[in-house]
């Protein structure tokens, strides 16, 4: 296991490395000046004042020796100060993560608590209405742009329940935990959606997979009940290859939040991205999408070395 | 023809294919369809429910819901199989370059591939707006490059187990031509896997520019698209809900048919899948 923990280690440096490269690349695409977009267009300064500001920004030098400024920066916590209001970006990140990594753990929690009894039960239950109506709330479920789901969502709640969603007062979990879970339940049940449906669907197909193995027909060729080999002897095995679609899931849901948060109003890391878009406001959006990446990474290789831990045939690949 | 046969026999790939025929149709003749012009103001009949004059209802500038719709399909359809057909052409080639010739290049493509991969799709091609500014050719350019890795892959795999094989061996005996051995013997191997990637990942592409829209930086109004237009709805939807129903319904039903299509023809044309 060790020897796997370090060669997964040694491959997690170089993708931080290609993820900055190209963050940083993407940037330099920006049509227009960066002194101008730091500044903003109601300024107008001197071609001295200019040559002496890219000067001091290193902006004067080439890209390679830029991005290793940059990068030794970042790597030192420094993502740059935000144009707008001159605040230290990465501050301003961690101000704004909880509230995302709350909703993201929310929607997991939703998406593992429905998706993997129902997939098992859709499992068992195979070919009856029960496992057509499972598969067909897989297909819708992921068919469904998470926006439009948030949106009526609210739409029934407003106008139906006459409960709107209190947008805009956020307490944070350990201020006020019921007050808290008021405002994250419907956005969680939004984002995790897609993902309910998804670790669904896998947990169906991997239960019937191993239901159909040797070792499940042993057990009941010694004439063990039908609810001793899927509890007993399938359940583990089929519940493996969740673990890995846990973590793409966390991935994905760190970049939905985006979304959601968006259409819910509520202030986490995707809301400091979008307002960092609409104001240009490049150090904003460059940390911020240096961050999440980061974070999506680091919970790919978790993911991996937990499979590898659960399932050891990974291991001595 | 034993092939067709099959595919009406699938179920779920006559659906999607029927569904994908459906919007493409829209996508192509919108005019012959739709009612009203999708710009066309009519001020008097602003935000009206659906009724015998508008089907689906106006919005908050009088501007027929469905005419709307129906000119998003060419704006969606249009982008997401622009964006999947770069991503398939430059993905399929790298991927066929990586697995045939191996060594350098194969390391170099790859590694590149990989950098990709290390982003969360949405992300990346929100990024990728961002910095080229919104617009159709942008989102088209950035839902391409999200993609084209995953082309890569698809196409790499199996080359390296086609190039060991006979036929290609006997082609490089006779002295073809690298290009030729890989256009002519290797590429209608790699067809299947690729068309079935190809159908799915138009409904991420799909998915994807309704996203972009919807955060205002896809389509620019007052182009209509289907993200847009739930943008717009967002400060309507409690006094005119059917803005924001119908649209979210137009993705639903194409994301459902691209991927209906696309397992289809996965059990169409992979046997391996098909138990």
């Amino acid at each position: 296991m060790s020897q796997y923990l370090v060669r997964r280690l040694i491959t997690f440096i170089p993708t931080l490395f290609g993820i900055s490269i190209i963050i940083f690349f993407v940037m330099h695409l920006i049509p227009g000046d960066t002194i101008t977009a730091m500044i903003g267009t109601s300024f107008k300064l001197t071609e001295a004042q200019t040559a002496a500001l890219r000067a001091y920004f290193g902006l004067d030098k080439p890209l390679p020796v830029q991005y290793l400024r940059w990068l030794w920066a970042a790597l030192q916590g420094n993502f740059g100060y935000s144009a707008r209001d001159a605040l230290p970006v990465l501050p301003l990140i961690l101000d704004h993560f909880p509230l995302t990594l709350e909703l993201s753990v929310f929607s997991m929690a939703i998406a593992l608590l429905l998706g993997v009894p129902l997939g098992i039960y859709a499992a068992v239950k195979r070919d009856t209405t029960i496992d057509l109506a499972a598969r067909t709330f897989a297909l819708v479920g992921l068919a469904m742009p998470n926006f439009w789901l948030g949106m009526l969502i609210i739409l029934v709640l407003s106008l139906y329940l006459g409960l709107a969603p209190n947008a805009g007062n956020y307490v944070g979990f350990f201020v006020n935990p019921l007050a808290n879970l008021k405002e994250m339940i419907f956005p969680a049940i939004t984002l995790g959606f897609a993902s309910t449906a998804d670790v669904m669907r896998m947990v169906r197909s991997s239960m019937l997979e191993e239901l159909g193995q040797d070792y499940a027909r042993t057990a009941r060729a010694k004439g063990l009940s039908e609810r001793a080999v899927f509890l007993r002897h399938c359940l583990k095995n089929a519940l493996i290859p969740v673990v890995t679609i846990v973590g793409l899931e966390t991935g994905y849901l760190f970049c939905g939040a985006i979304i959601v948060e968006s259409v819910y109003a509520l202030p986490g890391i995707g809301w400091l991205l979008l307002n960092g878009i609409t104001e240009r406001d490049y150090p904003v959006i460059q940390g911020t999408i240096l961050f999440i990446s980061f974070c999506f990474v680091l919970v790919n290789l978790v993911t991996d070395l937990v499979y590898a831990w659960v399932d050891p045939r990974i291991r001595y690949e | 023809m034993s092939a067709i046969l099959k595919f009406v026999r699938y179920r779920s790939a006559f659906v999607g294919s029927v569904i994908v025929a459906i919007y493409c149709c829209l996508a192509i003749f919108p005019g012959l369809v739709a009612p009203y012009s999708p710009l066309d103001q009519h001020p008097i009949d602003r935000l009206r429910p659906p009724n015998a004059t508008y089907w689906l209802g106006t919005d908050e500038f009088g501007r027929d819901q469905l005419s709307r719709i129906i000119y998003g399909a060419r704006n969606s359809m249009g982008i997401a199989l622009s964006s999947i057909a770069i991503a398939l052409f430059f993905g399929t080639v790298l991927g066929m370059i990586a697995g045939y010739f191996g060594g350098a290049a194969d390391s170099i493509i790859m590694r590149i591939m990989d950098m990709f991969f290390a982003f969360p799709s949405l992300l990346l091609a929100l990024f990728i707006v961002t910095a080229l500014g919104p617009g159709a050719g942008n989102t088209i350019l950035a839902i391409a490059l999200v993609y084209l890795p995953i082309f890569a892959r698809v196409a790499r795999a199996p080359v390296l187990t086609l190039k060991e094989r006979e036929f290609v061996q006997a082609a490089v005996l006779i002295g073809a031509r690298d290009s030729r051995i890989l256009v002519r013997h290797i590429l209608p191997n790699l067809l299947a896997p690729l068309i079935v990637t190809a159908t799915l990942a138009l409904s991420w592409a799909v998915l994807t520019e309704a996203g972009l829209s919807f955060l205002g930086l896809g389509t620019v109004p007052p182009n209509p698209s289907w993200g847009s237009m739930l943008s717009d709805s967002k400060t309507l939807m409690e006094f005119a809900p059917w803005t924001t129903i119908f649209p979210g319904l137009a993705i639903l039903f194409c994301v459902l048919g691209f991927n209906f299509l696309g397992d289809g023809l996965r059990d169409v044309l992979d046997p391996r899948i098909r138990a």
